[in-house]
C-alpha cells in the first residue's frame, strides 16, 4: 500500500471512479452546450432565460464540480509523475487546487448571479 | 553487420557512450542477437551483458534492441536489424551497472511487494491442495512470466514511479495469486493494492503486451485486478 496525503480520495478505486463519472458528466454537458451553440442560435436574452432555469443551473454546477474533481485528479497524477522534488510538487499541487477552487466559486457566482 | 552498443564502465568512463562495432555474420545464417553479442565479446572481452539459458526461459538477457525491449537469445537479427544496423541498449529506466547490465533491485522490490507465494490459512491436507482443471486453467497466461523485466522497463508509469507503481510484471503475478482458487489471502492482497499508485497508475498503453517475449498480457491482468478492487469497494 502506497500512501499519499495529497490525492483526492485516499483510494485508487475511488479516484478512478470519480475520474470516469466526472468524464461522463463533462461529455454530456459538452455535447449539450455545443449542440445548443450550433443548432439553437440564441441572443443574449435567450441565453439569459436559459441559464435562469434552475435545472440548467444545477446541470451547469454539476459540470463545474465534475471539472474541478476531474482536473484535480488529472493534475495530481501528472505532478506526481513529473515533479520529483516534494516541496516543488506540493507547491504546484497547492497552486492547482487554489485555481480550481477559485474557478468553482467564481462559476457558482456567475451561475446564480445572472 | 554494424552493431551500435551502449557502453559504460563506471570505473573507467565518466559518461555512457555508444560504440560502433562491425561484426562478421557467417553467410546464410540468421543469428540471434545473443549470438551477435558473443561475437562482439570475442572482439572485446570487456563487454558486459547477462545471459544464462540462451533459449528464452531464464529471462537474463532482456535488453533494448533497436528501440524495443526483448530477449536477445530468442530475437533473430532479421527481426530487429534496420538498414543492416542493430542498436543495443540496456533495459530503459533502471540504473546501469555496466554496459548492458542493469540493477534490477527496484523491479524485484515491486515483485516482493505483491507477496508472490501461495497463502492459505486452512490446515494443509495430507497430500496436496487440489484444484479443478477449470480453476487451474485460470492461471494460464499468468504463471509463465519469467521476470525478464522487458514489460516493466517499457512502461512509462514504471519509469516515473518505479518505487510506487508495481508495474506490469508484478501485477501479472499479483493477479496470478488473486485468481488462484487455493489462495485465501485475496482480501489482504487487494487491500494492499487499493491506492492511487500500485495498480491505478497503469494508463493502459499496452507497451507491456507489445514487448512481452512470452506473449503474455499484463494489461488484461491489470484490468481484472481493477475490476476486483472496484467490486470490493461497492
Amino acid at each position: 500500500m502506497v500512501t499519499s496525503v495529497t490525492n483526492f480520495g485516499r483510494s485508487g478505486a475511488y479516484d478512478w471512479m470519480v475520474q470516469r463519472v466526472s468524464a461522463v458528466v463533462l461529455a454530456v454537458y459538452t455535447l449539450w452546450l455545443v449542440g445548443l451553440i450550433f443548432f439553437c442560435p440564441m441572443d443574449y436574452a435567450g441565453w439569459s432565460a436559459l441559464f435562469g432555469k434552475t435545472s440548467v443551473r444545477i446541470f451547469s454546477l454539476m459540470a463545474l464540480l465534475a471539472l474541478g474533481a476531474h482536473a484535480w485528479i488529472g493534475l495530481w497524477t501528472v505532478t506526481t509523475d513529473y515533479i520529483k522534488n516534494g516541496l516543488v510538487r506540493f507547491i504546484a499541487q497547492a497552486g492547482c487546487g487554489t485555481v480550481m477552487f477559485f474557478y468553482v466559486v467564481w462559476g457558482v457566482q456567475i451561475l446564480w448571479g445572472l | 553487420m554494424l552493431v551500435s552498443v551502449y557502453r559504460y564502465n563506471p570505473e573507467r568512463d565518466e559518461v555512457p557512450f555508444m560504440q560502433d562495432v562491425e561484426v562478421d555474420i557467417p553467410a546464410g545464417k540468421d543469428l540471434m542477437v545473443l549470438d551477435v553479442l558473443a561475437l562482439l565479446k570475442e572482439k572485446d572481452p570487456t563487454m558486459a551483458y547477462r545471459r544464462s539459458c540462451r533459449e528464452g526461459v531464464c529471462g537474463s538477457d532482456g535488453m533494448n534492441m533497436n528501440g524495443k525491449n526483448g530477449l536477445a537469445c530468442i530475437t533473430p537479427i532479421s527481426a530487429v536489424a534496420k538498414d543492416g544496423k542493430i542498436v543495443l541498449r540496456p533495459l530503459p529506466g533502471l540504473p546501469v551497472i555496466r554496459d548492458l547490465v542493469v540493477d534490477m533491485s527496484l523491479f524485484y522490490q515491486q515483485y516482493e511487494k505483491i507477496q508472490p507465494f501461495l497463502q492459505n490459512k486452512t490446515p494443509a491436507p495430507a497430500i496436496e491442495r487440489l484444484q479443478s482443471p477449470e480453476d487451474r486453467e485460470k492461471l494460464d497466461g499468468l504463471y509463465e512470466c519469467i521476470l525478464c523485466a522487458c514489460c516493466s522497463t517499457a512502461c512509462p508509469s514504471f519509469w516515473w514511479n518505479p518505487d510506487k507503481f508495481v508495474g506490469p510484471s508484478g501485477l501479472l503475478q499479483a493477479y496470478r495469486f488473486l485468481v488462484d482458487s487455493r489462495d485465501t489471502a485475496t482480501e489482504e492482497r487487494l487491500a494492499a493494492l487499493d491506492d492511487p499508485f500500485s495498480v491505478f497508475r497503469c494508463r493502459g498503453i499496452m507497451n507491456c503486451v507489445s514487448v512481452c517475449p512470452k506473449g503474455l498480457n499484463p494489461t488484461k491482468a491489470i484490468g481484472h485486478i481493477r475490476n476486483m478492487l472496484l467490486q470490493r469497494a461497492t
